[in-house]
């Protein structure tokens, strides 16, 4: 049902906020109604990021080092084909290399759109106030998102492993079909949303359909809200200085690399080939680190930044909401940093970054887990509430 | 709704709408093909190798390089794009928080919107010139102005949090 009311902080809500700054019970009910589009996206938003950093986690410990190695194995032998002039060996050198950059962009992408769906889920919950469509229609909407949040990373991990299979397509197997499908409900969704949305600022109806979340002035969303935007910044900063000063050497590096393997193979050079296969791993490696730190520190951010709106919605003791935010926050420096140092401290830093992975991860199921506290109680006494 | 969450709101929705679309685009029309391109390019560089054709090898290897030139940015613009609508959005939600007057609010969000749009244009256009001055001017001009947008806003939450 549609809850017409004021949505300033001088209106309803600063009304009912306590003195401390946090929200209470009654005024968390009434922003946060059972299985409304809201909670539904608020739940499934935290599940699939947690799920998709769990997957990446699971990913940089079992099969991106050893995804690489055969990688540069698979490059070696190519100039070892090179150098015995044999051809077709040198095609099954690269349909290999081939199938194993499958293999690792597959799961890289996985791990991205499961979190990517979540950081949209829960940014789909902050709109839906302003999203002029009946209870029931924004329901189905969010279901449709997270039915498809769910489905596309599952479609594009099967990619490699289905490929053609019983498919009547060309080029296109059954678990792109999945894959592409998912994303086509996922825009329908959104789509749907975003009319929503058209429809309530194209009407000039005073306030919003249904209450905001509650935005209280706690210790955790003051923190999660700054070190988030810090995070951003760092991410900004760091990409600014990696295109600045690593980008055009890390290209032109890769063709000198590229050619100079290729002129030792011809001439029958192993040690040289071998040497520059090394180098290009490197590179490769040098190149992965730039861009996981850059990305990871953004999309923590954004992740801190998104979860400072949660916070009112986490039934747990304030030591315990601090820890999990502290945890976060402290997971989020952490797995970027590593990852950075990863090439200069070796296996101490990539295992670092990965429990800091995992920091992040714990922080979100302690999250999830208040926020399944809250809706227990706000339903056990729905007959309760004014 | 302020003026700055309007620009920051409808703003990042425009942008990611749009960022969308050109990522349609990009994998319907472009992305495969430049994939096929960069795998042939090196598979076709290693064959001329192996029947010790090294001049057509060393062409090869720079249509490689050039292929990849493009497809990294083209990847990026599509990222970046897309990132920044949503950041913008999300700080568009929380931007009541900011410790900032409108005025500097108003500011801080029409610099976000101005480099959101010129740093992925700029790297757009490096594609297209491989890197002229135009391009890069829009590029380090739109990350300077985001960089700046965001240390403010970092500022304000950190003067509403302290």
């Amino acid at each position: 049902m549609a809850v017409w009311g004021p949505t300033s902080p001088q209106g309803l809500e600063a009304r009912l906020t306590q003195a401390s700054g946090r929200p209470n019970p009654v005024q968390v009910a009434g922003t946060f109604s059972a299985m409304s589009a809201k909670r539904l996206l608020v739940f499934g938003g935290i599940a699939l990021i947690a799920g998709g950093m769990l997957f990446g986690d699971i990913f940089a410990v079992f099969v991106l080092h050893q995804n690489g190695g055969e990688t540069g194995a698979a490059l070696l032998a190519a100039t070892q084909a090179v150098a015995a002039q044999d051809g077709s060996a040198v095609q099954k050198s690269f349909a290999h290399i081939g199938a194993l950059l499958e293999d690792r962009g597959t799961k890289v992408d996985t791990h991205v759109h499961m979190s990517d769906a979540g950081y949209l889920a829960l940014l789909l919950a902050l709109i839906q106030p302003y999203v002029a469509l009946g209870g029931a229609k924004k329901k189905l909407l969010a279901i449709m998102f997270l039915a498809g949040g769910v489905a596309l990373p599952v479609g594009i991990f099967l990619i490699h492993y289905v490929g053609l299979a019983h498919s009547p397509f060309a080029a296109i197997g059954w678990a792109s079909v999945l894959a592409d499908s998912a994303g086509a409900l996922m825009i329908v969704a959104l789509a749907g949303f975003a009319w929503g949305l058209l429809k309530h600022f194209a009407s000039k109806r005073e306030g919003t359909l249904e209450p905001e979340l509650i935005r209280d002035r706690s210790w955790e969303r003051r923190a999660l809200l700054s070190g988030g935007t810090l995070l951003i910044l760092a991410g900004f900063l760091h990409g600014a200085w990696y295109s600045w000063a690593q980008l055009y050497e890390h290209e032109a590096r890769e063709t000198r690399i590229l050619t100079t393997m290729l002129d030792a193979a011809a001439s029958n050079q192993a040690a040289v080939a071998a040497q520059s296969v090394n180098d290009f791993g490197m590179l490769a490696a040098q190149r992965a680190v730039q861009i996981a730190g850059h990305s990871h520190f953004i999309e923590f951010g954004l992740l801190a930044v998104l979860l400072s709106f949660v916070q009112p919605y986490i039934f747990l003791g304030a030591i315990w909401k601090r820890r999990w935010v502290k945890l976060l926050l402290l997971g989020s420096v952490l797995l970027p940093v590593f990852v950075l140092l990863e090439l200069k401290l070796g296996l101490v830093a990539g295992g670092l970054a990965d429990v800091g992975g995992l920091l992040v991860i714990v922080a979100l199921i302690g999250m999830l887990a208040g926020v399944l506290r809250c809706t227990g109680e706000l339903d056990s006494r729905d007959g309760e509430l004014p | 709704m302020s003026t700055a969450r309007k620009i920051l709101i409808f703003g990042g929705v425009a942008l990611a709408l749009f960022g969308m679309l050109y990522g349609l685009h990009y994998a319907v029309f472009v992305e495969h093909q430049t994939l096929d391109g960069m795998g042939r390019s090196l598979t076709l560089a290693f064959t001329c190798g192996a029947a010790r054709n090294l001049p057509e090898a060393q062409g090869y290897i720079h249509g490689y390089a050039d292929t990849k030139y493009k497809y990294v940015r083209q990847v990026d613009v599509h990222s970046h794009w897309i990132g920044l609508a949503m950041l913008m959005i999300v700080l568009g939600a929380a931007f009541d928080s900011a410790a900032l007057g409108a005025s500097m609010q108003k500011l801080v969000a029409l610099s976000m919107l101005a480099g959101s749009i010129a740093f992925p244009l700029g790297v757009m256009l490096q594609t297209v010139t491989h890197g002229g001055a135009l391009a890069n001017g829009f590029a380090i001009g739109g990350s300077a102005l985001v960089i700046m947008s965001l240390g403010l806003t970092a500022f304000g939450f950190a003067r509403d949090a302290l």
